[in-house]
């Protein structure tokens, strides 16, 4: 009698387990498809563009003259985003995980998890719109009394749409990617090395510093990397609110600005034709590589750090 | 437990898809009953390219529908080169243009429309005049005198400040601040930049050294996407000064040019005017009214820096219905009625009655093979 139930009860569950594992598969063989298909199709379309000069390239001698201001810019913007993001960013998770009460903690989670679902042409609107204009006189502040530094050399520009502009518009859009990852992993601290921190007469910060950071280090990494991912593929608010001009420079508040790969696409995308249209898929091949790049390291030093530890 | 629960979900799930079949069911119905149209046509029509035809398409499309409830038009305004890749593609019925179609180094558009249509010429009408507006911010400035060689050196940054000799010269009577100009372009690809700097290069006597593109040549400057945000920043930016479509300048203050001997603002008259004493491309043919824009023109109240922008078909359709509707939303365009509402709707200059006419003739020839 048993048997049979136990037979009965088997065959439906091993149905289910050859369904589910056939589905979990599929999806993860879609994935590397996609992936691979989107490879594939930027490697196809771009190839031509390797050999083209001038007209299809704006002007540049060759592919690598036309993508290496816009590398650098991607680079400049993505890299500004992260120092103004990370600290931030960091704190706030802090901040949610440690200093507030679980109440309170509970809504500022929330509030930043909403940032993350502002649409980026919501940004590019409100940083053309609000936040360059604010920040004009920091500029032309910055240009009389610093600028004896590079990155301040000016002149200021007069509308604040600068580079410096889009990559704080590009902090607020990775503040949520890497506080969420942050507040996840330091609420994971486990509670002895905590208390063990405070028996030795730690005061809170020395509890963060001894048992805190060491035990997210990796995590922060990645949480980074991630963000530093949407920043470089970041499009549309880099579109709107940068003024481009596909120079390279590190001045950071004048109107004359490098562009970045992603916005540079969009851009010029509707209008281009012929080899131009290949030229740009092949810069988005680079940028493709780049991240990718960037996902790689940040697995990479994950994995040290995790092998450090065990 | 189990089953309540279940239940409790399908219901309402049951009831959407309910709702929505009976939604669709209503809107299928009327789909029906508006086909039997008072012309003839139905069917669906689709285009696509230049954004700056949006607006104005968007007019037409409403007043075409209007007039044959039948008829669904689509124009995607993706850009005028988009739009003359997918008509050579097959993949639209007629484009919208901000530039005729030529061959060059870059690209053959013109042999490949031409293979597109059977190898017949493609039909390119203008139907769509815009005057550029030159606009500035400058507080206290209301009018402001310039010749094509000032602006050319204002975008080329070499005239630097706004009480610059040169600007003085050309207005004596304005109280010129000290400000810095900043020359705001647009930082897409863009017939609105292809057509300003065409006028610099040809009309500025070497102020603008640079040659006619679609893409900024300069590598300084303020850029901005599109003409909105040529807008915004011109608006943001005292000091600054832009160019765009004069029909979305919207508060700015705008500058007149110099014509001759005499200055004179944008208006849809004086841009009409422009194209009607301009000579026509050297890939005209008897269907392609392709114009190249007279720039240096000295009549008297022409405004030379405008865009024109084309509608591009061929001669001979496939299949009936098709034909029939690339003629029926044509001559509607076309038409006084088409170019009044682009006026009312888009700010657009109609048509000159004599060009109007041209266009009509051609366009009425185009049928089924």
């Amino acid at each position: 009698m048993s048997t049979t139930i136990a037979t009965r009860d088997k065959a439906p569950r091993r149905r289910g387990d050859v369904i589910f594992a056939g589905i979990a598969r599929g999806a993860g063989i879609a994935i590397l498809v996609a992936l691979a298909g989107v490879a594939l199709f930027l490697t196809l379309e771009g190839f031509p563009a390797l050999g083209a000069s001038g007209a299809a390239l704006d002007g540049a001698a060759n592919f690598l003259d036309y993508v290496w201001p816009l590398v650098f810019g991607t680079l400049l913007a993505a890299i500004l985003a992260l120092l103004i993001a990370t600290p931030l960013a960091i704190g706030v998770a802090l901040v949610i995980a440690f200093y507030t009460p679980r109440r309170i903690s509970g809504v500022v989670g929330y509030m930043i998890d909403l940032l993350a679902a502002v649409p980026s042409v919501v940004y590019g609107l409100w940083g053309i719109a609000f936040l360059g204009p604010q920040l004009k006189p920091l500029y032309q502040w910055l240009e009389e009394y610093l600028g004896f530094l590079p990155f301040f050399a000016g002149p200021a520009s007069s509308t604040g749409r600068t580079i410096l502009t889009a990559s704080i518009v590009l902090a607020i859009m990775v503040l949520p990617i890497i506080t969420a990852i942050s507040r996840e992993i330091f609420t994971q601290t486990p509670q002895l090395h905590m208390e063990a921190a405070m028996a030795l007469g730690a005061t809170r910060w020395e509890m963060i510093k001894l048992s805190v950071f060491p035990y997210a280090r990796s995590g922060m990494v990645s949480a980074t990397m991630l963000g530093l991912g949407r920043a470089l593929g970041e499009t549309m608010a880099v579109a709107m609110v940068l003024s481009a001009s596909g120079v390279v420079t590190f001045n950071l508040i004048s109107s004359t600005n490098p562009s970045t790969i992603a916005a540079n696409i969009a851009l010029n995308f509707p209008e281009a034709t012929g080899l131009k249209v290949n030229a740009l898929i092949a810069s988005g091949l680079v940028l493709f590589v780049i991240t990718f790049a960037v996902n790689f390291a940040a697995r990479a030093i994950v994995a040290r750090t995790e092998r450090e530890r065990s | 437990m189990k089953r309540t629960s279940f239940r409790r979900a399908i219901v309402p799930g049951v009831a959407v898809i309910a709702l929505a079949a009976g939604l669709s069911a209503c809107g299928a119905g009327n789909e029906d009953s508006g086909s039997s149209s008072d012309s003839g046509l139905s069917g669906t029509l689709t285009g696509e390219g230049s954004s700056a035809q949006e607006a104005a398409q968007t007019a037409w499309r409403a007043g075409f529908q209007g007039e044959n409830s039948g008829v669904t038009v689509n124009y995607t305004p993706s850009g005028s080169g988009a739009g003359r890749e997918k008509f050579i593609a097959g993949a639209v019925d007629f484009a919208g243009s901000d530039s005729y179609l030529k061959d060059d180094d870059e690209a053959t558009e013109l042999s490949d429309a031409k293979e597109r249509c059977g190898g017949e010429d493609p039909v390119e009408v203008p139907a769509y005049v815009s005057p550029i507006a030159v606009v500035y911010n400058l507080p206290g400035v209301d009018t402001l005198n310039l010749s094509a060689e000032t602006i050319g050196k204002i975008f080329n940054e070499k005239i630097t400040t706004w009480n610059d000799p040169a600007i003085k010269q050309e207005n004596p009577d304005a109280d010129l601040p000290s400000t810095k100009i900043t020359p705001v372009h647009r930082s897409d690809e863009s017939g609105t930049t292809e057509n300003f700097t065409d006028y610099l290069e040809k009309a500025s006597d070497g102020g603008w050294p640079h040659e006619k593109d679609k893409l900024w040549p300069l590598k300084s400057g303020e850029a901005a996407q599109g003409t909105s945000g040529v807008i915004q920043a011109v608006k943001e930016g005292e000091g600054s000064i832009g160019y765009a479509d004069e029909s979305q300048v919207g508060d700015l203050q705008v500058a007149s040019i110099k014509v001759g001997e005499e200055y004179v603002a944008p208006s849809a008259e004086a841009a009409a005017k422009v194209l009607a004493v301009s000579p026509r491309a050297e890939t005209a043919t008897d269907v392609s009214m392709a114009i190249d824009v007279d720039r240096t023109t000295t009549e008297s109240g022409a405004y030379p820096l405008l865009l024109a922008s084309y509608l591009i078909a061929c001669q001979h359709y496939d299949d009936q219905a098709t034909a029939d509707l690339v003629k029926g939303y044509l001559t509607y365009v076309i038409s006084e009625e088409g170019q009044q509402t682009a006026a009312d709707n888009a700010g657009s200059a109609p048509l000159d009655a004599e060009l109007a006419d041209e266009a009509n003739g051609i366009v009425s020839q185009i049928s089924a093979k």
